[in-house]
């Protein structure tokens, strides 16, 4: 039996550079993994929720080579997706939309141009606006970075977390650079924050490494959907299975 | 077999187009109230404001051709909620083929967030439109107003309280969901509907 009301998502990440995914490992070390639309085909027959792909292609080339698979995986995938990477001014998202992606999502873009966020509020609605934001634990406290976590910023996080959604973001795509890549856990301090004090949903991001933290990230850090790579793209961790796991273990999953 | 989908600027209708390509039919998308009527089946999309959409179709005309077609519609997310007779958002006055007024989310507690944005399972499911569904099925939602549960609802969801996921009366049909991105339940939806009309 279900539970009623909205199931906590499951969301595999699918990095994507000139028409590949890959997956690094603390932002760097690239790892090749697939075909975007093979792979998420894949991931949406294996019950995953919604699926996100980020472009890492810095050259104009590959971001044309980005859009045409945009509008490959809308044509072929009947779940939900969100595209990332790139985007820096109103005209991307609009590109990016009309390629067929659900939702777009925005990081070092909404902190160069924080103004960005209400524009594609106002003209598309919150929910196509999700604003990711990567930070890390220092002795300062939580602090946004920039450009795939190359740049820091005097930006804290729970501050800017808070703006972006003022301005409009409909969801939150939150990356501890602390915990991604190291598959010890989710930041669950900090989700635990996020939930408690931002009023849109949490995507939990950095961290999977096993079933349990994935329990843990939706009863502990109270997040709303948790994102993963690595442990999905190498099959170390089977969708279907994690959702009949979390089932079991109280939590509201669709099956 | 024709389908036509109703085109008055209301947001991103690829993920509609690519739905129905996948179960072989080639949807027509126009606004030409001839095209409309003679279409075997229509569907009528809709995201963003109620009032804005609302006003887009009444500039030309094509909330009185919706009113007036008798094969099968499938109004979508914004397009259930124009099918309904007023809105609370905008304080919008609708297409009204359901006789039920539209209402915002009112959240209780923080962990109630608006737009409900998500999977949510399906319960009380009547109607040839959820043939084949069973209750708990997962359909895909992004909303913050909805439709009360009345005497046309064919399927219910909770969110902060019970309301119509789906909704039926004559010829029209109606879905707070969007079936095109729901899965393999969705894929269920839309092929009852080409049914309907078949």
């Amino acid at each position: 039996m279900a539970n009623r009301g909205l199931a906590k998502r499951i969301v595999p990440c699918l990095d994507v550079k000139d028409g590949q995914t890959v997956k690094g490992t603390n932002f760097v070390n690239l790892r090749q993994a697939g075909d975007p639309v093979e792979l998420g085909k894949a991931y949406s027959d294996a019950g995953a929720d919604e699926l996100v792909f980020l472009d890492i292609t810095a050259s104009l080339e590959g971001r044309r080579t980005f859009t045409d698979m945009v509008t490959k995986v809308a044509s072929e995938i009947n779940i939900p997706f969100t595209v990332g990477g790139g985007i820096h001014e109103l005209s991307d998202v609009d590109r990016l939309l009309y390629a067929g992606a659900d939702k777009i999502s925005l990081n070092s873009a909404a902190i160069k141009t924080p103004s960005l966020i209400d524009e594609i509020a106002a003209k598309y609605g919150s929910q196509v606006c999700v604003c990711a934001i990567d930070a890390r634990l220092d002795d300062r406290g939580w602090y946004c970075y920039m450009n795939g976590g190359h740049t820091p910023t005097d930006l804290p996080l729970f501050e800017w977390a808070h703006e972006v959604a003022d301005r409009g973001a409909g969801e939150i795509l939150f990356t501890s650079m602390n915990h991604d890549g190291v598959k010890q856990g989710f930041a669950l301090e900090a989700l635990a924050r996020l939930a408690e004090d931002v009023p849109v949903p949490i995507i939990a991001s950095g961290g999977a490494g096993k079933k349990e933290h994935f329990r843990d990230v939706f009863t502990l850090g109270h997040a709303d959907a948790a994102l993963a790579a690595s442990v999905f793209h190498f099959g170390e961790i089977n969708i279907r299975e994690l959702k009949k796991y979390l089932r079991n273990e109280g939590v509201n999953v669709r099956l | 077999m024709e389908v036509a989908i109703v085109k008055y600027n209301a947001g991103n209708i690829f993920s509609v187009i690519s739905a129905l390509k996948r179960q072989g039919v080639e949807p027509e998308l126009t606004d030409d109230a001839e095209r409309l009527a003679k279409a075997d089946c229509v569907i009528f999309p809709g995201q963003g404001n109620a009032r804005t959409t609302m006003d887009n179709l009444r500039r030309s005309r094509l909330d009185e051709v919706i009113r007036s077609l008798t094969q099968p519609v499938l109004g979508i997310c914004v397009g259930q909620q124009l099918l309904c007779r007023h809105s609370e958002e905008g304080d919008t006055d609708c297409i009204g083929v359901f006789p039920v007024d539209v209402k915002r989310f009112r959240p209780d507690s923080l962990e109630q967030k608006i737009p409900a944005m998500g999977w949510n399972a399906l319960y009380d499911l009547s109607s040839p439109l959820m043939h084949g569904l069973s209750a708990d099925d997962y359909v895909y939602f992004v909303h913050s107003y909805y439709a009360p549960v009345c005497p046309f609802t064919i399927a219910k969801a909770d969110y902060i309280q019970p309301y119509s996921a789906s909704l039926h009366k004559d010829n029209f049909w109606a879905t707070q969901f969007h079936p095109e991105k729901s899965g393999k339940v969705g894929e269920q939806i839309i092929s009852n509907f080409l049914t309907l009309a078949r």
